[in-house]
């Protein structure tokens, strides 16, 4: 009896051992499924945000003139890079559907050429998808040569489709160094 | 160790010749080390992995009582606050990973078995290699300390990119060391389901198991589901450290907030790891020693289960200040809260045991009752946490370190003492000395909420948690969580004599230890011999099951 009932046993520890292991490596799997769902998710959402990270179009869907939205524009740099970045128009007030015009200047106070790239985020997050860029120096990475300065443009729009709470919006940019490993690296770009 | 060990060997050579017979092979087994290095056998596994819990709590308790004596009075006095930052999170993780996880799978190594009538683990091999894995595991962490750089020194629940840009040269060694525990976790969940789904005696169905068994396979299936997402949120740290991905770098187009997700994502269910089974020994011990049998039996298996289900929805509720939508921190607030039901259902039915019952208080009921009170006041603060506008305000302050140390210490860590003198007499032979236990649990009590209690009104006037130094007006709440927290800390000590005395003689218990104690161990002998049940013992559900309808 006992023999009979081990062999049952291990039968069915073997099953059990196959299905917890499948689940496991399902587990796996989904972990590492939800990092490119996350990104898709903000990108639906604008959770945390993201803005597109490509140029838009000019939606045509006309100005809103009975509603003013201001625009804050802020920077900040990471530390490993000896750069400036400053907002020349640090609030621009803009009609929903209306395209507007920011300029920022670019200053590297090393003496070395060096590139590093801007990456933006819009607060309230849920504003994020509700900003528009038809052309940004955010798109891709800057080279500076040593104490070289640029000014470059921020053409934008915000989207009537903006939920009425929201009067302000915050955008800013955070400056981070582009080194050659990151730019090889980066599993996002 | 060695009485109980000559007992119990003893008794099994015995049995050995009344059986006649040697599936086991244990004629030629190994003496001294490699027998504890070489075993396979749940009991000794069992009391291995809670020696090494017991270790660890006196580990993370002295760097808790550094934290504790930094924060005496205001000012640095004794340690550097890189050295404080250390001692914060190795508390917490080796607190978290080494003593409360451990502590449970060892209890579920000892009684599981015993429980369901097998005559050990399903996979003894592995549980060996599962138990040796921490000891490698926790030497690594520890390590860390030593090293050039210092240990890591971001919180035990390392948020990227405290724990990538700006981590310490250690922090490699910290994630192979929580790589090491994780397969330790998963390996010991795989084998407590496959025990417990297959090897039980016949006739016992899944709802004439006992509440612990029910506990602890709901966890074991929490562990599967959720170690992997750790051992994920580990790997893509290291390979943001050393191998130039961005995951949670956000330069590179990651999102430091990713890492928050995928944590809690983790962390939320992990919490319930760590009190599910707690739940199933409060359920055993407060019927046996009112004297009735456990009220709603079926409602607690389920109220279980609707817990484990609602912990994977739940997990934001620790990120309400990252700056999520509207919407979402709507949801994660009304699911955290939907949390109360199962867990109320819970509470209540420990209290409808208890009502017109013929209480005794010994020591494992005394623990039992502290853990019903206690954990009710820390899961009451848990729903006052939930509230988002109020979070916004308790968020990173003492409140959070009061409310999750009412249900880890309390809570989790009172259970797991209420089980030692609950399965004392079972496996040493000895009842635990009941003066001293009740010391122990008075000191312990008085202790803990003087350590805690205060810690709820410092962190609603404002102080923030991993602070080595605070704002003067804190200055009282905080001496008295340090008075409490060194007479917590060392009442412990009278545990070890306890545990000490029971091994080594004590008042002799029979089989059945507690007159109102019901369960398959209580019918092997105190001590459980080394082997029990190689024939599965006898199971009639309409007399043995805890959800029976009729009373005998």
């Amino acid at each position: 009896m006992t023999v009979h009932q081990s062999t049952d046993n291990s039968s069915g520890v073997k099953r059990t051992v196959r299905n917890t292991l499948f689940a496991l490596v399902a587990m796996v799997g989904f972990t590492i499924a939800l990092v490119p769902l996350y990104d898709v998710f903000c990108e639906i959402t604008g959770l945390n945000g993201k803005t597109a990270d490509s140029a838009q179009v000019i939606s045509a869907t006309g100005v809103d003139t009975s509603r003013t939205v201001r625009v804050q524009l802020v920077t900040r740099s990471a530390p490993g890079l000896p750069w400036r970045l400053e907002a020349i128009n640090q609030v621009v007030t803009v009609h929903p559907g209306e395209v507007a015009q920011a300029r920022f200047r670019f200053t590297n106070t090393s003496d070395q050429r060096l590139s590093g790239r801007a990456v933006p985020s819009v607060s309230p997050s849920q504003g994020a998808r509700h900003f528009r860029k038809m052309q940004c120096f955010c798109f891709q990475e800057q080279w500076l040569a040593g104490g070289e300065s640029l000014e470059l443009p921020l053409v934008f729009q915000v989207d009537p489709a903006l939920p009425d709470d929201v009067a302000t919006l915050t955008l800013a940019y955070t400056l981070y160094p582009m080194g050659e490993e990151i730019a090889l690296g980066g599993l996002h770009d | 160790m060695t009485p109980e060990t000559t007992q119990s060997v003893s008794q099994h050579s015995v049995s050995d010749v009344a059986s006649g017979h040697d599936a086991h092979a244990h004629g030629h087994a190994p003496t001294g080390l490699m027998r504890w290095l070489l075993t396979t056998n749940h009991k000794e596994i069992g009391t291995l992995y809670m020696l090494f819990s017991l270790l660890m709590l006196f580990i993370g308790g002295t760097m808790a009582l550094v934290i504790r004596a930094e924060l005496f009075q205001p000012g640095l006095q004794y340690v550097q606050p890189e050295f404080f930052n250390q001692m914060t999170t190795m508390h917490g993780l080796i607190m978290v990973f080494g003593a409360i996880m451990p502590a449970f799978v060892g209890l579920a190594n000892w009684m599981i078995p015993l429980q369901v009538g097998a005559p050990d683990m399903a996979l003894p091999r592995l549980n060996n290699f599962s138990f040796w894995l921490l000891p490698v595991a926790f030497t690594t962490l520890l390590a860390t300390l030593f090293m050039e750089g210092g240990g890591p020194n971001f919180g035990w629940t390392f948020y990227a990119p405290l724990s990538t840009t700006y981590a310490p040269p250690s922090t490699n060694f910290f994630i192979l060391s929580i790589h090491l525990a994780g397969i330790s976790s998963i390996l010991g969940a795989i084998n407590i389901i496959a025990t417990i789904l297959n090897l039980r005696t016949p006739g016992m169905r899944l709802m004439d198991m006992s509440l612990f068994v029910w506990t602890w396979l709901i966890t074991a299936f929490l562990l599967i589901a959720v170690m992997p997402v750790l051992a994920g949120v580990v790997t893509m740290m290291l390979l943001d450290i050393n191998f130039g991905t961005s995951f949670f770098d956000a330069a590179g187009g990651g999102d430091p907030v990713l890492f928050q997700h995928l944590f809690w994502f983790f962390g939320h269910p992990e919490v319930y790891i760590m009190i599910l089974p707690a739940f199933g020994i409060v359920s055993l011990i407060v019927p046996a020693f009112a004297r009735k049998r456990l009220f709603g039996y079926a409602s607690m298996v389920y109220a279980t289960a609707s817990i484990a289900i609602l912990s994977f929805v739940v997990w934001a509720h620790h990120m309400f200040t990252v700056g999520l939508p509207l919407t979402a921190e709507l949801f994660f607030m009304y699911s955290t809260m939907l949390i109360a039901v199962p867990t109320g259902v819970k509470v209540f039915n420990w209290i409808a045991t208890l009502f017109r019952g013929s209480i005794s208080f010994e020591t494992p009921m005394l623990f039992s009752l502290g853990f019903i009170v206690m954990f009710t006041i820390g899961g009451l603060s848990g729903v006052m946490l939930a509230i988002v506008p109020a979070d916004f305000q308790y968020h990173d302050t003492y409140f959070v370190v009061a409310h999750f140390h009412y249900v880890l210490v309390p809570g989790a860590l009172f259970a797991i003492m209420a089980a030692a003198y609950y399965w004392m007499p079972k496996w040493t032979g000895h009842y635990a000395n009941e003066t001293l236990g009740k010391w122990h649990f008075w000191l312990s009590v008085i202790g803990v909420n003087l350590t805690f209690f205060p810690m709820h009104f410092s962190g609603l006037a404002g102080m923030p948690r991993r602070i080595p130094d605070y704002a003067l007006q804190f200055a009282d709440f905080n001496m008295l969580s340090s008075i409490g927290g060194f007479l917590f800390g060392f009442s412990q000590l009278i545990f070890v004599w306890v545990v000490i005395k029971a091994v080594r003689g004590g008042v002799k218990a029979p089989a059945k230890a507690w007159e109102g104690a019901e369960g398959l161990e209580w019918a092997v002998p105190s001590p459980a011999p080394l082997h029990t049940f190689d024939t599965p013992p006898e199971f009639v559900p309409e007399r043995d099951s805890p959800s029976r309808h009729s009373d005998h």
